[in-house]
């Protein structure tokens, strides 16, 4: 028999299967019990207790089902650098990651300004079990100067704009793009620094910059664009929302912000929860990112704002780069680190380990996100449509990049041991359940 | 095999105090060699040293290569300019290529912090750093070290300032760590735009005023100003800089007792350091470049020496 749901990740259709055994979560349903799910063609049908006839049986005795998880900010390379990744290729890093949705950022080259290259990245990856979503570049080329169409793009399906990669630098184009953003429904993602202190660093600027003579980014680059953001939004009445937060500053503005019931949310990848610039030390370019790795002040502020809620979203800024790219001067290489791959196992080894609830992770991973881009959250209820995340909790792994599905490698958990990992996603009528 | 702990010259990080000892202990005995009639030993003979500068460099470049002929070495000069990096070549097919040719050595000038350590990765040879961006040019402070140490005796306790731009300079940085670790106290002395954050850290005291540096110092290094630090706003202007922090004879003759000036130089005469400062008795500056060549001899020896071919290859 062909195997459909192979390791060789070609989703099959979830036409007639049968999920047993499985401990399933879904909060926002009050449920959390071993239950049988039937999907066929795609629906989902809850709690039946006889094989559904011709259904394919996948056995999932210790495995969790969630709702699927959703990450807020993907950097897959196509249109401009398809060696690095291609939805295609980022896609099937999403399914080995047990991602079910992600939103890709518009920094491609060309960028993705325009309701026609919009639609035509939406219209890609047809047959994954991932919805694709995007952030639409705020202004054209991603320039800080002119807005670009957004009605149109809303109307493509868009409810995000952002030049995320820059900041938006002129604070007059940046209330602009807010109103406007807000009139439509939609909201602005700003990548907050402030690029004349930034400069031309390449790591934070702390007691590891100066041990390693490299120039420094300082943590003020990030919160002074963070409060910029802040007062636009109170002065404006938009939403905004802080990508990537990585600093303490930015993490106490924004929950002043939230305090003041301001619309602004934010996200935190795991890099930022889990290192320090210390990292850099032998000046690994996998461990080069912008924002950068902070102190770790920093790190254990991002943590306790992650955990209150201050920083909404979990999300991994999945930012692939080829090999020859990565392998240069540090001071020359670009910022960025794969995240899909190992989000999941590292939120399960060292996030419910340290007093975060599977319910807490789950809105920050699930809900959340998706609540931003005002997409429907998933739910595990007869008749609707399967959006499931499967995990393998107990499986013991170390990470190895060669088995990455991405075309890149650039992560900084290289053979960190892990416990728990992505067992299949189900979405779309498509499934990837991996060893079946 | 090695006679350091160190198997590479990377910095001075990670250097214990009886490697720098052994360095400029060696560095003594090479210094010998310099002042033979015949100025030439084969301890490094069959060996092959490349001298692989990214960025412009007359004096580090001349030092190296004087060193590696002294000890008998086969020296080859690779300059960036006119080589296939301004094709686009990456720094690791360079270095690749370079290696291909069957080196032992590669001296590495390069404008990337790190890049020494990047090759050290990639490379089976020997690596020196001459300089990588603002890091570290551990041979410089090994220099400055040992003129140091040849006028007081001993590291122990002395008061060594460092004058000047202390956030872009490797050649502060590495004088840092190898101070502290011969026990030296060191002090830093500039505009606060001038000094990195956390630098406290390394266990150094800060002053921006070079009269209080002056009085609590036995000797002052006095570090070039980079003239385009200016147009970036570091400092308003080079004549508040030499007025403020330029040394002088004036300020130097307010010290109890007379300090001993060290510069790395290229100067900028009139900018940090005025000639009466620089040719004045007290100054060791041309001291410092006859001890690079003896330094880089020795760290030469102690790290490759183990490589070369003939069993009676040792100095002396």
């Amino acid at each position: 028999m062909i195997n459909k749901y192979s390791r060789f990740d070609l989703p099959g259709q979830a036409e007639n299967l049968f999920l047993t055994g499985a401990r399933v979560i879904d909060p926002r349903q009050g449920i959390d019990q071993t239950l049988n799910l039937h999907i066929q063609n795609g629906n989902l049908n809850v709690g039946v207790d006889n094989v559904p006839e011709g259904a394919d049986i996948i056995d999932l005795k210790g495995h969790w089902i969630t709702p699927g998880w959703f990450d807020l900010h993907v950097h897959f390379r196509e249109p401009g650098k398809e060696v690095a990744e291609t939805i295609a290729s980022g896609c099937q890093a999403a399914m080995n990651g047990g991602f079910t949705g992600v939103a890709c950022m518009p920094n491609t080259n060309p960028p993705l300004d325009d309701a026609a290259s919009v639609k035509w990245v939406l219209s890609q990856g047809k047959k994954f079990p991932v919805e694709i979503n995007v952030i639409a570049a705020a202004t054209k080329g991603r320039k800080g100067q002119e807005l670009v169409e957004m009605s149109e793009i809303v109307e493509a399906g868009v409810r995000a704009f952002s030049d995320d990669g820059s900041p938006i630098h002129n604070s007059a184009v940046l209330r602009h793009s807010m109103e406007y953003a807000n009139m439509l429904g939609a909201r602005i993602f700003e990548h907050a620094e402030d690029p004349d202190l930034a400069a031309d660093g390449s790591m934070n600027e702390g007691e590891w910059s100066t041990r390693l003579g490299v120039a420094g980014i300082p943590s003020i680059a990030e919160s002074i664009d963070v409060i910029r953001c802040i007062e636009i939004a109170e002065f404006t009445g938009a939403a905004v929302h802080i990508c990537h937060v990585s600093t303490r500053e930015s993490v106490e503005w924004i929950r002043w912000a939230k305090q003041r019931k301001l619309r602004v949310t934010a996200e935190v990848c795991p890099h930022h929860l889990l290192l320090t610039e210390e990292a850099c030390k032998d000046f690994d370019t996998n461990f080069k990112m912008n924002p950068p790795l902070r102190m770790e002040e920093d790190r254990k502020a991002c943590w306790d704002a992650f955990l209150d809620g201050t920083l909404d979203v979990y999300c991994t800024d999945h930012a692939p780069h080829s090999w020859e790219d990565k392998t240069q001067e540090f001071d020359v290489a670009p910022f960025g680190v794969v995240g899909l791959e190992t989000a999941l196992g590292l939120a399960f080894t060292h996030f419910l380990s340290q007093g975060m609830s599977l319910e807490k992770l789950l809105d920050r991973v699930v809900y959340a996100p998706r609540e931003i881009l005002s997409l429907p959250a998933p739910e595990i209820t007869t008749g609707s449509l399967a959006n499931l995340t499967i995990i393998e909790p107990e499986a013991r792994y170390k990470v190895n990049p060669d088995e990455f599905r991405s075309y890149s490698r650039n992560t900084p958990f290289k053979n960190w041991e892990l416990q728990g990992r992505a067992k299949g996603v189900i979405n779309r009528g498509f499934a990837l359940i991996k060893g079946n | 095999m090695s006679l350091l702990s160190q198997e590479h010259m990377l910095g001075l990080n990670g250097y214990s105090e009886q490697d720098l000892i052994t360095i400029l202990d060696t560095a003594e005995r090479m210094r010998e060699i310099l002042n033979r009639p015949v100025k030439k030993v084969p301890t490094l003979r069959g060996l092959t040293v490349v001298n692989l500068f990214f960025e412009n460099s007359t004096r580090t470049r001349t030092s190296f290569e004087l060193a590696e002929k002294r000890l008998s070495a086969d020296t080859l000069n690779f300059s960036a300019s006119g080589s296939a990096v301004s094709k686009g070549e990456t720094l690791l097919d360079t270095a690749r290529n370079i290696e291909a040719m069957k080196v032992d050595v590669v001296v590495i000038r390069h404008k990337s912090p790190g890049s020494p350590h990047f090759l050290s990765r990639h490379l089976d040879s020997i690596i020196i750093n001459a300089g990588d961006g603002r890091h570290e040019h551990p041979t410089q402070a090994l220099l400055d070290m040992l003129t140091l140490r040849d006028k007081f005796g001993s590291l122990k306790g002395l008061r060594v300032c460092l004058v000047g731009d202390i956030s872009h300079s490797r050649v502060a940085l590495s004088n840092i760590i190898g101070l502290k670790t011969l026990g030296a106290s060191v002090l830093l002395c500039g505009p606060a735009t001038l000094i990195p954050r956390h630098i406290e850290r390394f266990g150094v005291e800060i002053t921006h005023n070079l009269d209080e540096a002056i009085q609590n110092s036995d000797a002052l290094n006095i570090l070039r100003i980079q003239l385009e630090r200016q147009s970036t706003g570091l400092f308003p202007s080079l004549r508040e800089y030499h007025k403020y922090f330029g040394v002088n004879r004036q300020r130097l003759d307010k010290a109890a007792s007379p300090l001993t000036i060290l510069h790395p130089g290229p100067m900028n005469r009139g900018v940090e350091i005025t000639s009466d400062v620089a040719d004045s008795d007290h100054s060791v500056i041309l001291r410092q470049v006859t001890n690079g060549v003896a330094v880089r001899m020795a760290a030469l020896y102690l790290l490759a020496g183990g490589r070369a071919p003939s069993p009676e290859s040792k100095p002396e």
